[in-house]
This record gives C-alpha cells, sequence and structure tokens, in this order.
C-alpha cells in the first residue's frame, strides 16, 4: 500500500504551532532520521484517516519540514522545503503542501504562504492560533482569503483537536493547483524566467525565479551536471545577477500582502492584546537584570538536581533489572561462551544503553518544557553576550550545564541551537564538562593522593581539589570552544536574528513526543555502536592468546567460589595476559611519561566503555575482585603499591594529578562517542573529538607530572 | 526640515524609528522576510540585561537582534 501513499508535506514559520499540528496529525507514529547528507532532522509520520466519503487514502504520510521563514535558500536548514518542494524527483516531493500560517502575525505568515502558492502546486493554508486572533479583536474574512490566494483555507486552533479532522478531509479531498500567480516573477527577469521553465520543464515561474537567484545553493542540480550547464548558460547570455532581484520580489510581495490584509482582515480593537501585556510583565521579572539571573539559576538547578540526583533511583532500578537478568539468563543457558558473550557482552552492553534513558527523559522534560512555554528564547536573549565571544551562543547553556551531569543527553539537547557552526562547537567541547561517571575515579583519587586536611575548620582540601576539577572541566571546556571558534570554518553567516515568541501554556502532548523521540533517537541510533564496543571490550579483556591464559580460565573454573582469595589473584592474572592486557602492556612506553604503569594501561583500555569503570578494573588488577563496590580496599592496595624503579609510593602526588587531569580531559565514554556521531551525521566529527580531547589529556598529565615529579 | 539617520543600535529604549536601509545584503535578505521591511515603524522594546542583544518590535513580534548586526540598519527617528 505504501507505494501510493499520498504525500503530505507541513511548511510553516518558526513558533507557528507547526509540531502541535504535526504531533496532532501522527501522535506516536513518528520517525527520525536526517535529511540526505546534512544534519538537519527530518521528521516523518503517518497519519491514519477514517474514510471520508468515497476516499480511497486511509493513511498519508506527513513530512514535517524545519520551520522557516522564506523559501529563499539562505542557509542548510532553508535549502531543505526548498528542494523538497521545487525538486519533483526529491524523495520527499509532497503530492500536497500544508502551509501552517500563525493567525496573530498573519502577514508574516502570508509571504511564506504566497511563495508557496507560486510554486503552482497542491497546497492548503491552515491559519492557526484563532483563540489568540479572536481575543486580539481580528476578524478573518477566509473565504475571500481562499479566493484570493487559489487554495483552500482552513481556520484552527491547535490546542483544541477537534478540528484537525477538517485538515485531514481537506488533505485526502481532490485539491487542485492554485491558478493565478500571487506576484508574477515573471516581471522581474522575463526572459531568464521563461527560458529556464522551458530547459528543466517547470509550470512555475516563481520556481524558475527561485532556480535563477540560487543556483548553487540549491544543490538539486548537483548530480544532473547538464541541465546546471544549461541554466548557467542562459544566466550568463542575459547577465543575470543572482540575489539583486530577491529584495525587490520582497517588497512587492509584502506590498500586495498588505493589500491583501486590507480587504480580508478587520480590526475592531486596536489596545495590545491581554496576552500581550502578559508577556510584557513576565519579561519584566524574567529578563530583569538581578531577578532574571535568579530565576534562571534556580531553572538551572531544578534541572541540574533532575538529572543529577532524581535520575539516580531509576538508573539503580534498571541497573538492579539487569543485574537479575544476567543472572536468570547466565543460568539458563549452559555455561560457555555463548552464555558469556550473551550475558558480559551484549546484556552488559544493553544495560550501559537502557541506564541513560532516566537521564535523557528528565533532561528533555525540562528542555521540552522549557522550549514549549518560551523561555528558552529568553534564555539565550539573556546568556547570548556572555557566550558569544566563546564561540558559543545563548542556547549553549542548557547543553553545558547539563554536560556536568552527563554529556549524552546534553549532546542530544544541542538541537535547538540554530547556527550549525555554534552547535558543533557545543557538541565538541560538552564533554569537557566533569560528568557524574568522572566522580568514582576522582573519589578514589582524591583519596589516594589527597590528604584530608581542613584548614580553618571550615575548608576541606579533598573537597577543594574536587571543586577545582569540575572547574578545570569548565575552563576547558570555554578554552576549547574559544580556540575551535577560530578553527572551524562556517560555511553560512550566522545571525542570531530570531523571534521571541509570546509565554503560553506548556502543551504536555509536546513535551512528552519530545521526550520519547530523544529517548528513541538515543536507544536506537547511538545504541547500536554502544552495545558493539561493548562487545568488542569484553573480547579484548576476557580473551588472551596462548596455553597460559587457557590454563588460567580452567584453572580459575576449578577454583570457583571455595578459596576466595585464590579466585581473585586467578583473575588479576588472567586480566593482564588477556588481550586488553597485552595492549595495556604494549602502551606502557607510550603512557610512562605521564607516570602511568601497564595497569593503569589497561584501565584506561577498559574504562572507554565509561570512566567509573576505571575503579572496577582496578579492583580486579589489585586482586580485591567484586565489582568495585569495595573501595577502601582498593584504595589500601594502590598505596601499598611501589614504583618499581624508585622503590617509593607509586601513586605520589604526580601520578595522581597526571591520572585525574587525563580523566577530566579524555574522551573516555563510547556512549558519548556515539551521540557525537549521531548527532553530527559523520564519524569525522567523532574523531576529531576524540582526537583533540585525548591530546588536551596527554600534554596536560604530561605537563603536571613533570612539574610534580 | 533636517532628516537624521542613527544606525538601529543607537536608539534607545521604548523609542522608535523607521527602518530606512541596510548596510548588509544578506542580513537584508533575512530582516526583510521576518517583516522588518524599509518603511516600517519598528520600537526598541529592550536590550538584554548585559546590553546586547537588543529586542525590538516589529509588527505584531518581538525579534532580537545582536548590537553589531543592528548597526547595519540604519533607521530615520520618530517621536
Amino acid at each position: 500500500m505504501s507505494r501510493n501513499r499520498l504525500k503530505v508535506a507541513l511548511i510553516g514559520n518558526p513558533n507557528s504551532g507547526k509540531s502541535t499540528i504535526f504531533n496532532q496529525l501522527t501522535g506516536l507514529k513518528q520517525k527520525i532520521a536526517n535529511f540526505p547528507g546534512v544534519t538537519v532532522e527530518k521528521k516523518t509520520g503517518i497519519c491514519s484517516i477514517s474514510a471520508f466519503n468515497g476516499s480511497p487514502h486511509t493513511s498519508v504520510e506527513i513530512i514535517d519540514l524545519p520551520g522557516t521563514y522564506s523559501l529563499y535558500p539562505k542557509t542548510i536548514e532553508e535549502q531543505i522545503p526548498f528542494q523538497v518542494l521545487c525538486d519533483p524527483e526529491n524523495e520527499s516531493h509532497p503530492d500536497i503542501t500544508v502551509i501552517i500560517a500563525d493567525g496573530t502575525n498573519l502577514k508574516r505568515s502570508l509571504f511564506l504562504s504566497t511563495q508557496v502558492v507560486d510554486l503552482k502546486s497542491p497546497a492548503i493554508l491552515v491559519v492557526n492560533m484563532m483563540d489568540l486572533v479572536k481575543r486580539n479583536g481580528i476578524d478573518i474574512d477566509f473565504k475571500a482569503l481562499s479566493q484570493r490566494l487559489g487554495i483552500p483555507v482552513i481556520s484552527m486552533n491547535a490546542l483544541v483537536g477537534g478540528e484537525i479532522e477538517i485538515l485531514k478531509h481537506a488533505i485526502v479531498s481532490k485539491i487542485s493547483v492554485p491558478e493565478n500567480d500571487f506576484i508574477d516573477s515573471a516581471q522581474f527577469a522575463p526572459q531568464v524566467v521563461e527560458k529556464i521553465k522551458n530547459s528543466v520543464k517547470i509550470n512555475s515561474n516563481y520556481a524558475a525565479f527561485q532556480i535563477a537567484n540560487n543556483l548553487d545553493g540549491i544543490g538539486f542540480f548537483n548530480d544532473r551536471p547538464e541541465r546546471k550547464q544549461k541554466i548557467n548558460d542562459i544566466l550568463k547570455e542575459h547577465q543575470f545577477a543572482p540575489g539583486k532581484l530577491q529584495a525587490a520580489e520582497t517588497l512587492k510581495r509584502y506590498e500586495v500582502i498588505s493589500l491583501l490584509l486590507k480587504d480580508v482582515t478587520h480590526i475592531h480593537n486596536h489596545e495590545p492584546s491581554s496576552d500581550k501585556n502578559l508577556t510584557r510583565k513576565l519579561d519584566n521579572i524574567f529578563m530583569h537584570r538581578f531577578w532574571g539571573y535568579l530565576i534562571f539559576l534556580v531553572v538551572m538547578f531544578a534541572m541540574f538536581q533532575s538529572v543529577f540526583a532524581w535520575a539516580a533511583y531509576p538508573m539503580e532500578l534498571v541497573d538492579q533489572a539487569f543485574t537479575w537478568m544476567s543472572i536468570q539468563v547466565h543460568d539458563a543457558i549452559p555455561e560457555g561462551i555463548f552464555n558469556d558473550l550473551l550475558v558480559e557482552g551484549i546484556l552488559a552492553g544493553l544495560a550501559g544503553v537502557v541506564i541513560f534513558i532516566p537521564q535523557i527523559a528528565l533532561l528533555f522534560f525540562f528542555v521540552g518544557l522549557l522550549e514549549d512555554t518560551g523561555y528558552m528564547a529568553r534564555v539565550s536573549f539573556m546568556m547570548d553576550k556572555l557566550l558569544r565571544r566563546f564561540g558559543l551562543n545563548g542556547r549553549s547553556v542548557i547543553p553545558l550545564i547539563s554536560g556536568v551531569a552527563c554529556a549524552v543527553p546534553a549532546i542530544l539537547a544541542t538541537r535547538t541551537i540554530g547556527s550549525w557552526k555554534d552547535r558543533l562547537i557545543t557538541i565538541l567541547v560538552t564533554p569537557l564538562m566533569s560528568c557524574a561517571a568522572r566522580l568514582p575515579v576522582y573519589a578514589l583519587l582524591i583519596a589516594l593522593v589527597i590528604p584530608n586536611i581542613t584548614y580553618f575548620g571550615l575548608i576541606n582540601l579533598q573537597g577543594l581539589v574536587l571543586m577545582a576539577l569540575y572547574l578545570i572541566g569548565f575552563l576547558a571546556a570555554i578554552g576549547s570552544a574559544f580556540v575551535l571558534k577560530w578553527v572551524i570554518k562556517a560555511k553560512e553567516r550566522s545571525y542570531f536574528i530570531m523571534e521571541i515568541p509570546l509565554y503560553r501554556m506548556p502543551r504536555w502532548k509536546n513535551v512528552g513526543l519530545t521526550i520519547i523521540e530523544k529517548v528513541k533517537i538515543f536507544v536506537f541510533d547511538a545504541g547500536k555502536i554502544i552495545v558493539a564496543i561493548s562487545v568488542v571490550l569484553w573480547v579484548l579483556s576476557s580473551y588472551g592468546p596462548g596455553k597460559t591464559f587457557k590454563a588460567l580460565s580452567d584453572r580459575m573454573e576449578q577454583v570457583g567460589q571455595s578459596d576466595p582469595e585464590l579466585a581473585n589473584h586467578l583473575a588479576a592474572e588472567k586480566l593482564r595476559t588477556s588481550y586488553a592486557g597485552i595492549v595495556g602492556r604494549a602502551i606502557e612506553p607510550a603512557i610512562e611519561p605521564l607516570g602511568f604503569d601497564w595497569k593503569i594501561g589497561i584501565a584506561l583500555i577498559t574504562s572507554f566503555a565509561a570512566r567509573e569503570v576505571f575503579v572496577g578494573t582496578m579492583s580486579t588488577i589489585y586482586s580485591v575482585g567484586g565489582d568495585g563496590s569495595d573501595v577502601t580496599t582498593v584504595k589500601a592496595k594502590m598505596l601499598a603499591e611501589k614504583n618499581p624503579k624508585t622503590g617509593l609510593p607509586m601513586y605520589n602526588l604526580a601520578v595522581g594529578w597526571s591520572l585525574m587531569l587525563f580523566y577530566a580531559f579524555a574522551m573516555q565514554c563510547m556512549s558519548t562517542l556515539a551521540i557525537t556521531k549521531r548527532e553530527t551525521g559523520s564519524w569525522k566529527w567523532a574523531v576529531f573529538q576524540f582526537v583533540f580531547m585525548g591530546f588536551l589529556a596527554y600534554i596536560s598529565s604530561f605537563v603536571i607530572y613533570r612539574i610534580l615529579s | 526640515m533636517l532628516v537624521i539617520f542613527k544606525k538601529l543600535s543607537e536608539i534607545g529604549k521604548g523609542e522608535s524609528a523607521v527602518v530606512e536601509s541596510y548596510n548588509d545584503d544578506a542580513m537584508k535578505l533575512k530582516l526583510m522576510e521576518m517583516g522588518c521591511l524599509p518603511g516600517e515603524r519598528i520600537t526598541v522594546d529592550r536590550f538584554a540585561p548585559l546590553g546586547d542583544p537588543i529586542a525590538i518590535l516589529v509588527g505584531d513580534a518581538t525579534i532580537s537582534i545582536r548590537v553589531d548586526e543592528a548597526e547595519n540598519v540604519v533607521v530615520r527617528p520618530v517621536n
């Protein structure tokens, strides 16, 4: 059936209520991917339509195009709607375009709407937010509007669900192509428009005009060079100056729209609406130089608290559930490689994926709420000046703060950053913020090398060092952003021209769907990579070459739990001779300048799964056994460790600081790597992130080790 | 009568002006499509607490623009 399923594209200004309508049309039947070749989110969904009289369609595919103010392809986000609507060969090219207009700003909405009308393909105009329009004291003559535009017009208040049925009905009704141009673009360049129309066989003057203006920007002739050449020849022949006429078109379009609005709208109340007054009053508080920042701090604290502390309870449950499942599976299947792979490789990997869900869900509950109420726009307005000088922008503040809990949901939260360069820099530096997984590593190392002294009966030295590590992470993040600002070249100019919407009550369905969407992206896209790396790491640490390893494994099975001390000793020996152990010993010369030995080398490899694994690996290496929860014993064993060359304690101040800085900076987290790959659309930036953080870690560890020893 | 032109960035809080022209072609299109056209009356609504960006009222919308971007918008102050 999918072959003849109707395709419908939604287009509209940002804040026009487009996503609410998309959510109402599709509900949970949504898919999120990227448009081919770019990191612009492509949301599609299936809309079920109850049989209207005689309609053959029971379900249609809905494509949610990125929010835009016009069809001029200035940025990547804006190129997508133009390509999809203009190019019949585009895989997302719709049968019908549904334009969502914000009724409270009809003039600007009609600008985009009439551009779509001039493309001469079937379209429906939805005038949204009618409740606000009525409260503002404005009447709209929909019949006249529909006649003048030549397309069906539907009035809607997307908050009330009932009217969505009218839209569904309209979609499956026979919709004809608009007959007249709203603005005849041929007036700006008659010969060029005519020749391009004939050359690429389109019937819209406006599409031809846009192609003439943006031949390089639109990209859809890139795989059809002979056509592009033809158009280039036409442009050259007529000495067409691309772009110059767009301003003329904009002026003309707005002029005609103003005339149209005089005829079809009637304003019988000139006072500012109560909604505007409320927004002004709220903004006087929320954007106040003192209260504004105080409220922001409180909101951020609540958000941080939830991701950091509240998420701990469901995470504990996930942990217990997987432990229970591991035991069940382990007991149900005969012992052997398959059993080990299932329990220690795949199940452990899955646990590593599922454990993030509470944090992601809680963070996006807050982010969704802040975005939907309009508060997020205020945050970026207030923070922009501070963050801009570091190559970030106002919206980077949420990912950076969330990064203190966990970089994975934080990177997912960068989607709200409009400029690609700013967003990329935010993604790259966020993992430098000290996340929760670093805490167990810091705790162990601080306890090892920093004396427990309290100054003035108040300031504890260990606490001071912990705070310093958080501060170092923060400084590294903004410092790197500052450097990356110069290193990364932007393909497009970035502006901070954005609309500050009115405040409104959150639409809980939107918030809920945001949470589901982000969890899905993480579990299905990043999850695959995480499970794969987890299996590889398991193979490395559970298998080894040669007879020694085999003998050790057999011995361990014989001993079992009868002699715990011997078993722990064998486990340490087994890890030492495993592949991970071999690699750990092989890299010893490379990490020796940092003060690390092969034991730390092994931990560096295994803790690529997640930083806190460092503690567990150290327990195994020092024959403590268990899962690393017995930190006191590990600490005692590590304290007793002697440097074979000097005979002095191995874990002195120099090695301790060197290790702490290494964990502060190095990209020791496969989940972050996976999500960076997902969110930037390629391995290139994930690898870049891994390398630059690794470089930073190596250099700082090297320097601090030299200074302190 | 003497007509004084100013940069949008020089307009004070609560003051209004009429857009005259733009000194930046790419930004011009961006502002124009959002309804900030030559001849349009705009009002500076407020400055961010740190003095930058600026929120301006254009028609029924509030638009935020950075100070260095507003420097490229030429306006004629009105009372």
